[in-house]
């Protein structure tokens, strides 16, 4: 379970975040909702512990838990970006094996072969080898869920993920993040979109800007 | 037929002291870039790093290599710095004032291809936990060597043809041994000679520049 309690933040003097609350529980998938400017990113990358709270706790399971700070090796947040950062110079497989193998020290055989199992698990066995460059947004944004999935994270955030794709994938990505959480991944889906907030989420958060 | 054998015999009577003269651009060539290249690239991070006294710093450095004559630099090493005592031999003159000045044009180069890296990069990196420096090694500097690659490669030609400027310190050269021929049996054929030799480098260098470009194409 992941615990947001009265958590403030600001850029400069601008506040982004007032005393902001939440919770998602284990397995569960969580929308948060508000239109373009009402802090959404801010808020994953404070949850990914790319930007540091100002003030506020957040809790993993009922530890106090900094995500900022956090030097243990145990992945606890993976994060799918909007624009997925995929790395160009490595190909599909090696995008998705570099971090199990660096930092949670896996054999290099054993990585490849869990990505494997991710990969056809998201229709993308076929593209191990090929770069970045060569799939289409869909399939980036599959390679970058394998990617953030090959580190087991606790918790799995998305930022805006129908926003970069055509329209008619939005039921794609639906489908995969209702089928991790069948699998008992706790989810949190950054959204400006209510409609596909309601279809995938059990709680919805909603947020304004200041 | 005589004015051609005539010819030959001359061009081999000279080529000992061209390849002399070869042998010293090419040593200073080598040399020049084993120096510059790494001081480039540290002075590059330093010119793209968040501490500020060390920007302005390099800053200095970058603007006095970049904004005054290679020649003047030149001659300031040699016949200028004996004045307040710092004494270098000929060679070592030429390959100080070649190393410093090339390493402020890569370092520019380097900072100009870190700073095109998308941060998302380094972002997507640190969530999944890779440290600096696997990030570094991994994921920016392979990047950034395929986005400086083409001016790298330029900068590496214009060095062999500006190393004939030790021409003016009285080194020994490529250019100065054609010139010395030239000048002594007065023909044109050393001078000829030299620009083939200048020419086939060039040549080697372009192709071995594509070679590498090739080798970085794999991905866009
Ligand atoms: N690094 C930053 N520095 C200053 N202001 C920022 C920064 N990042 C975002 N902001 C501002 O914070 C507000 C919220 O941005 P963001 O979290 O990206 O909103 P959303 O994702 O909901 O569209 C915006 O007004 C934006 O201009
Ligand atoms: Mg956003």
């Amino acid at each position: 379970m992941l615990a947001l309690k009265a958590i403030n933040k600001s850029y400069g003097k601008r506040l982004i975040l007032k005393q902001l609350s939440l919770t998602v529980n284990d397995g569960e998938v969580l929308a948060i909702v508000g239109p373009s400017g009402a802090g959404k990113t801010t808020l994953l990358r404070c949850i990914s512990g790319l930007e540091p709270i100002d003030s506020g706790e957040i809790d993993l399971n009922g530890q106090p838990f900094d995500p900022y700070r956090n030097q243990n090796q145990d992945s606890v947040i993976g994060v799918v970006f909007q624009d997925f950062q995929l790395f160009p110079n490595l190909n599909v497989l090696e995008n998705i094996t570099l971090a199990p193998i660096l930092v949670l020290k896996q054999p290099a055989a054993t990585a490849k072969a869990k990505a494997r199992q991710l990969l056809s698990r998201l229709a993308l066995a076929d593209k191990e080898r090929l770069y970045p460059y060569q799939l289409s947004g869909g399939q980036k944004q599959r390679v970058a869920l394998a990617r953030a999935l090959a580190m087991r994270p606790q918790v799995l955030c998305y930022d805006e993920p129908t926003s970069a794709l055509d329209p008619n994938l939005r039921q794609e990505v639906a489908k995969m993040i209702l089928s991790l959480k069948a699998d008992g991944m706790t989810q949190i889906v950054v959204t400006h979109d209510l409609a596909f907030a309601r279809e995938i989420a059990d709680a919805v958060k909603h947020v304004t800007a200041l | 037929m005589n004015g051609i054998v005539a010819q030959w015999q001359y061009a081999s009577q000279i080529m000992p002291s061209l390849l002399l003269g070869l042998k010293t651009t090419l040593s200073l060539f080598v040399l020049t870039l084993i120096g510059a290249i790494p001081l480039g690239i540290v002075v590059g991070l330093g010119r793209a790093s968040r501490f500020k006294v060390v920007r302005q710093i390099l800053g200095v450095y970058v603007w006095i290599m970049r904004g005054t004559p290679l020649l003047l630099q030149l001659i300031f090493v040699f016949y200028g710095l004996p004045i307040v005592h710092i004494v270098f031999q000929r060679y070592n003159a030429a390959l100080f004032a070649f190393i410093i000045n090339y390493a402020a044009y890569f370092a520019e180069i380097f900072r100009g291809g870190l700073q095109s890296i998308d941060p998302g990069q380094y972002e997507s990196a640190k969530v999944l936990r890779l440290t600096y420096w696997q990030t570094v090694r991994k994921i920016i500097l392979p990047q950034v060597m395929k986005i400086v690659l083409p001016s790298i490669g330029n900068e590496v030609i214009n060095l062999v043809k500006d190393l004939s400027l030790v021409y003016v310190i009285g080194l020994g050269d490529l250019l100065r041994a054609g010139n010395v021929a030239t000048a002594r049996d007065v023909t044109l054929l050393p001078l000829v000679l030299v620009g083939i030799g200048y020419l086939l480098l060039t040549a080697i260098l372009t192709f071995g520049q594509r070679k590498v470009e090739k080798h970085y194409s794999y991905y866009k």
